[in-house]
């Protein structure tokens, strides 16, 4: 395992799109969080009193993951996406033919890639946020605060291997990106306000694991924060398990 | 050692490979030869393990391919040139290789001499040409120094110094002890390399033999000749019981004919010769003779072209 593991990480060194992506996740979420912070304080004064009711600085200062999120899946499905579309995919089972420790290797690079880079996303993300928020900012010590700071960089994360095992299931990265991108831009938010069907959409793994990242739980959603990081788990555990089972079985 | 036994692989209704068994000579090059989608490339994937055989297996040593321990120290394989992510460059293409099967980083830069890649070897590999993706195919099949080599179609796109480059290396593999199995559609390719012989068409096995006894099974020799007096010659050779046809360009074809018998006979009747020469089919004809009922993509009759224009005038 250790040799494919050196193996894999070289494949995503070698390459200028593992940084590119990362970088890119870093510097939108940053970037989009310091701007809703900045205008929510320019415009604090013009809130609903519901609006300020429900105000959650933290939840403000990780706004930008909902586009930072689209550069972390460019990431994960390019993993695995670009083999097949270079043909290296053969290369990669001559060399390791087995497709276990082939897929294990790629998830664990992930996870030791896209970990890091979303903790200091969203650490950055949340002090740069507070600062623009003035004098409405919470502290890192407020309760649940902390805990939704990691669960914003563990959505990411989770985020990004589910991304994985739906690129090893679909394996063209047109595919991929083309089904992950708008399902997580577009029809999970538009889904969860639709009356009824918004019960269903809860359970998403985009809109199960931002719960991970708010302080307090949503009266809307059935479930907090720990039940968001289990549902989103048992997600990315689907999407692997299935990825897998298809390539063991497919031809390269 | 490589056993393949009732390899079988069906796509849909479609049967690629029909229960196909050999075993592959050790130590010596063999030709793994058949007409464009005979199953050549799909027999060769599912001896990798890459694609799964409908029924069948493939035994490497005894073991299936998935079960080797680093594999690229058994096999070293070349199936398509261009496996290669084209922003990676030749060196870390190979580096990933390496890693993966524990192999040493100095074997890196000695395949990539090996095959005369080093001045391009840190550039991305997107800017290669199709002989430079087939050298870095191969040295990635080196990487391992294994014992065993595969090669798909090593030639293609080559240019004839990659051609001579790339024959050369297989008969030197073969002379280390090293089995060396390449695949062609080409006949004359495999006459200059192939101590061995694997003919498949249409996934069927068709011959399995040392490539000496192929040539002398299925090479026709025969003895051509030209007069100005054919009827002449030919009541001659009636007479004395020899057989000609004529072939289409005007000359006489003698099959297993002897020279100077029919010289004689010729003289004797006073009959002038323009041509006498001996005679060997090619290879390439027996080949073509044998996937004949074979060949996946026949053309009908020749297509009477421009007959629209000929109609008119």
């Amino acid at each position: 395992m250790g040799a494919v593991l050196r193996s894999e990480w070289i494949k995503v060194k070698t390459v200028r799109s593992t940084f590119v992506t990362l970088v890119v996740a870093f510097f939108v979420t940053v970037g989009l969080s310091a701007l809703v912070s900045f205008f929510t304080n320019q415009n604090f004064s013009k809130l609903s009193p519901t609006e300020r009711a429900t105000f959650d600085p933290t939840q403000t200062s990780l706004g930008g993951v909902y586009l930072g999120q689209l550069a972390v899946i460019v990431f994960a499905v390019l993993v695995i996406g670009n083999e097949y579309s270079t043909g290296m995919i053969r290369a990669s089972l001559a060399a390791v033919p087995q497709r276990g420790s082939l897929l294990t290797a790629k998830a664990l690079i992930v996870l030791g890639l896209v970990l890091p880079v979303s903790l200091a996303t969203s650490f950055v993300s949340f002090f740069l946020g507070q600062a623009l928020l003035g004098s409405h900012k919470a502290q890192l010590s407020d309760p649940g605060v902390l805990r939704a700071v990691f669960g914003s960089a563990g959505y990411m994360t989770l985020i990004a291997l589910f991304s994985l095992g739906v690129g090893f299931l679909l394996r063209k990265p047109v595919l991929s990106l083309g089904l992950l991108m708008p399902f997580f831009f577009l029809i999970s938010p538009i889904l969860s306000n639709v009356p009824k069907v918004k019960n269903v959409a809860h359970y998403f793994p985009d809109r199960a694991g931002s719960e991970m990242a708010a302080t307090q739980a949503n009266p809307n959603i059935p479930f907090g924060p720990g039940a968001g990081f289990v549902i989103c788990l048992l997600w990315v555990v689907a999407a692997l398990a299935v990825g897998l089972a298809l390539f063991r079985r497919r031809d390269a | 050692m490589i056993e393949v036994n009732e390899l079988t692989k069906r796509y849909g209704d479609k049967l690629a490979v029909d229960h196909l068994s050999f075993t592959i000579p050790q130590g010596v090059v063999t030709g793994f030869l058949g007409p464009n989608g005979a199953g050549k490339s799909t027999t060769m994937r599912m001896m990798l393990d890459l694609d799964r055989p409908t029924s069948g297996t493939v035994r490497i040593d005894g073991k299936k391919y998935g079960q080797l321990h680093q594999p690229l120290k058994y096999i070293g394989a070349l199936l398509e040139a261009k496996a290669v992510h084209p922003g990676r460059s030749a060196y870390n293409h190979l580096l990933w290789l390496a890693a993966s099967n524990k192999i040493p980083t100095r074997r890196v830069d000695e395949v990539l001499s090996l095959v005369g890649l080093t001045a391009v070897a840190k550039k991305r590999s997107g800017g290669f040409s199709l002989g430079m993706g087939q050298r870095l195919g191969i040295a990635a099949a080196l990487l391992g120094d294994p014992r065993i080599l595969m090669f798909d179609e090593p030639v293609n796109g080559l240019d004839p110094e990659g051609i001579v480059w790339v024959r050369t290396l297989m008969k030197t593999l073969a002379t280390e002890g090293r089995t060396v199995f390449v695949s062609s559609h080409l006949m004359s390719e495999m006459a200059l390399t192939a101590e061995h012989l694997i003919v498949i068409g249409r996934g069927r096995l068709l011959a399995n033999m040392p490539m000496n006894q192929f040539i002398d099974e299925n090479s026709r020799s025969f003895v051509r000749l030209r007069t100005p007096d054919p009827e002449k010659l030919l009541d001659a050779f009636s007479g004395a019981g020899i057989t000609a046809t004529l072939d289409g360009d005007g000359a006489y074809e003698v099959e297993d004919g002897d020279m100077a018998r029919i010289g004689d006979l010729a003289a004797a009747h006073g009959v002038a010769l323009h041509e006498l020469s001996p005679q060997r089919a090619s290879l390439e004809e027996a080949f073509m003779r044998m996937t004949a009922e074979s060949v996946e993509y026949q053309t009908d009759a020749a297509p009477q072209w421009g007959s629209e224009w000929k109609k008119e005038s």
